[in-house]
């Protein structure tokens, strides 16, 4: 598995911003992962969902990124919600308990119904 | 068909040099000096109009923008008749006026006709001819460069292994192409020291043979003076680093011998590691250092092991463990070791170890990569006096290298080794460390789960190493050690930042990260330790390593 450059796009759904990565998160992320995010929350969106169905591998350095974002989020008292994360993920996301505060879901749909998180079933 | 045509001569006499004749003194015979060369561009239309031409064409007639047209008019020519063979155009007749002044008749032209085209296949044959000469000189002279280069390269390979009491040396070398990369040398040191070398130049062939050459003159001239392995590796390095062709270096194993107590140091610099046959199983002398030629001021780590009576050294190079048999499985270290240790060792190691890669690699085998072997045997009773044998008793413990101590229970008794490798510190080699390892582990039976978490585990243990061990010194190697053995499977990663305090890895708290009072970072160790079954982390004053263990629970394959 070679590395894959990040990449973030954003789709408006509902009230909700919804965010499509792709590639490695990263140290070389770092740049991008804040800018897409920033944009998506730009518009104060009341939940930010991160789809990371294209995201093939996540370091420790991607998980400060991310615990950087929720941060913020928390401040903005804005929602993060997780989906198509890859069971290896899954488990790392409870094992660092960033589910705790990103709540995983399985797809998109169920995120955005508030449907109960599978996590645990990793 | 363009360079053949771009040199066509001018055949014909032209009328306007001859000097006139004088009525009472017979005629000198004419001269007919070698006309000079025409040239016609490829691009020039007149090419396209002589290539269709059936015929003499007048060149006064013609009108066409063409250079050459034009130069031919300057030369006085009056008449050109192509020579087409096989539809192609491949040379001109070219004509002056006539003698008599007057013009080419209807009989001429067709009596040139009928010489172009008679003598068109006959001018074809001879060019092919020419051209067939020129190449088979050409294939001669490359032929003859690479005979140079082969004795050059012979001549700078040992002719004989040393004669020392109480030893036997054996060496082989098998060139995969005529001039080869590799090479090993004997070099006496003072004391009845021996130097040992093995290396190997990447790529092959002349320019291979020349920079093999110059390692081998500059390490023979280093050797003697320095003694030290570490300090020969890297004063080598620094005299070849300033004129190595780019994209070329040489790995490079040196050793020094002390035939009488069997004590050898050495360095590495990137080349396969020696390995030695003992009592207890097949060890590796394992020391780190980049290949030669790469970057200047490097440094090489030196170690240092005891041949006991009786023990083999073997040191190979890649064109062994890197063969491969016609179903593409590589001969690899694992064979070199388990052969090693079938074998009771000797002098007749080295020949074993050929017949069963012939074996292995079967007939009409196209061999990819040299292969050089060279073997040390320690007799097993040595002469010696009863006082000389009491002291070497004494001296003398296992053989034992300061990599196995480092290595503790590990690598040298009984694992299997799945790999072993290392990385230069460069941000990003913690994927390829990652992914080296996933492909070691193919073969053992983890589940998918517990792949992806020892991948996550490797990449951030690396990681680590190459940031706050090797502090992103690209030439700080980060060495990764793979085995397999006693149920476990077992990832070694080993960095240079031994001497500092080791932290235990605490749980980090999340809730302090996100309210801003604690870094967001510092997940890597945390991570580590939740992915794998074990992991120990141990230091000495200059290597740190820390050890992944996953437990197989019996599905050891």
């Amino acid at each position: 598995m070679s590395a894959q450059a990040f990449a973030g796009e954003i789709r408006q759904r509902d009230s909700a911003a919804v965010v499509d990565l792709s590639g490695d998160i990263d140290g070389n992320a770092e740049q991008d992962l804040r800018t897409v995010y920033h944009e998506a929350v730009a518009g104060n969106p009341s939940t930010v969902v991160l789809n990371f169905e294209g995201v093939g591998y996540i370091n420790s350095t991607g998980i400060a990124l991310i615990v950087g974002l929720l941060a913020e989020a928390r401040k903005a008292k804005q929602t993060v919600l997780a989906v198509g994360l890859s069971p290896h993920y899954q488990e790392i996301f409870q094992v660092t308990r960033l589910a705790d505060f990103m709540p995983m879901f399985a797809d998109e749909d169920a995120a955005l119904a508030g449907a109960p998180s599978p996590a645990g079933t990793a | 068909m363009t360079t053949i045509l771009t040199r066509v001569r001018r055949t014909g006499r032209r009328a306007d040099r001859q000097p006139p004749a004088e009525p009472d003194r017979p005629a000198p015979a004419p001269e007919r000096p070698e006309a000079p060369p025409l040239d016609i561009a490829p691009n020039d239309p007149l090419l396209a109009y002589l290539q269709s031409s059936p015929g003499p064409v007048d060149v006064d007639k013609l009108q066409l923008d063409s250079p050459a047209l034009t130069h031919m008019r300057e030369m006085g020519l009056r008449l050109v008749v192509p020579l087409v063979a096989q539809g192609e155009l491949i040379g001109l007749l070219n004509l002056g006026p006539r003698l008599s002044e007057q013009e080419y008749s209807t009989d001429d032209r067709k009596l040139l006709e009928n010489l172009a085209a008679q003598a068109a296949p006959a001018v074809r044959v001879a060019q092919l001819v020419r051209e067939q000469e020129a190449e088979a000189r050409r294939r001669e002279r490359i032929e003859h460069e690479l005979q140079v280069a082969t004795l050059i390269q012979q001549n700078f390979l040992p002719k004989t292994t040393p004669d020392i009491p109480g030893w036997q040396l054996a060496a082989y070398y098998q060139p995969a192409r005529a001039v080869g990369g590799d090479f090993y040398d004997f070099i006496e040191l003072p004391d009845g020291q021996l130097g040992l070398v093995i290396g190997d130049v990447t790529d092959k062939g002349v320019p291979a043979a020349l920079v093999m050459a110059a390692t081998r003159s500059v390490l023979r001239a280093t050797a003697p003076r320095l003694i030290d392995p570490h300090e020969v590796l890297g004063r080598v390095n620094d005299l070849l680093c300033p004129d190595m062709p780019p994209n070329m270096f040489v790995t490079c194993l040196y050793g020094v011998l002390e035939p009488a107590t069997g004590r050898f140091r050495y360095a590495n610099a990137g080349q396969n590691l020696p390995y030695a046959r003992t009592e207890e199983g097949v060890v590796e002398f394992r020391a780190t250092g980049l290949p030669l030629g790469l970057l200047p001021e490097m440094t090489y780590e030196e170690k240092e092991a005891t041949l006991e009576p009786g023990q083999t050294m073997v040191l190979s190079s890649d064109g062994l463990v890197e063969a491969h048999n016609p179903e593409g499985e590589m001969f690899g270290f694992p064979r070199l070791r388990q052969i090693m240790g079938e074998h009771p060792g000797g002098i007749a190691m080295l020949d074993h170890l050929l017949a069963d890669l012939r074996r292995f690699v079967g007939p009409g085998w196209e061999q990819e990569d040299d292969v050089t072997l060279v073997t040390l045997w320690r007799a097993s009773a040595p002469p010696m006096s009863h006082a000389e044998a009491e002291a070497e008793a004494d001296a003398a413990a296992e053989v034992h290298t300061e990599a196995d101590a480092e290595a503790g229970q590990t690598a040298a008794e009984g694992r299997r080794v799945l790999a072993e490798f290392s990385l230069p510190s460069v941000a990003g080699n913690e994927r390829l460390a990652m992914d080296r390892v996933a492909e070691a582990v193919a073969d053992v039976d983890l589940d998918g789960a517990r792949l992806e978490r020892l991948k996550t585990a490797v990449s951030e243990g690396a990681m680590n190493a190459i940031e706050h061990g090797n502090q992103f010194q690209a030439d700080l190697p980060v060495a990764i050690l793979v085995t397999l053995g006693g149920g476990d499977l077992a990832v070694r990663i080993t960095d240079h930042g031994g001497g500092r305090d080791i932290t235990e890895p605490e749980t980090p708290d999340l809730d302090a990260k996100l309210e801003g009072k604690q870094s967001p970072r510092g997940w890597g160790l945390f991570l580590i330790k939740n992915m794998v079954d074990e992991m120990h982390v141990t230091s000495d004053d200059t290597h740190h390593t820390i050890e992944l263990v996953l437990h197989l629970e019996g599905d050891e394959p």
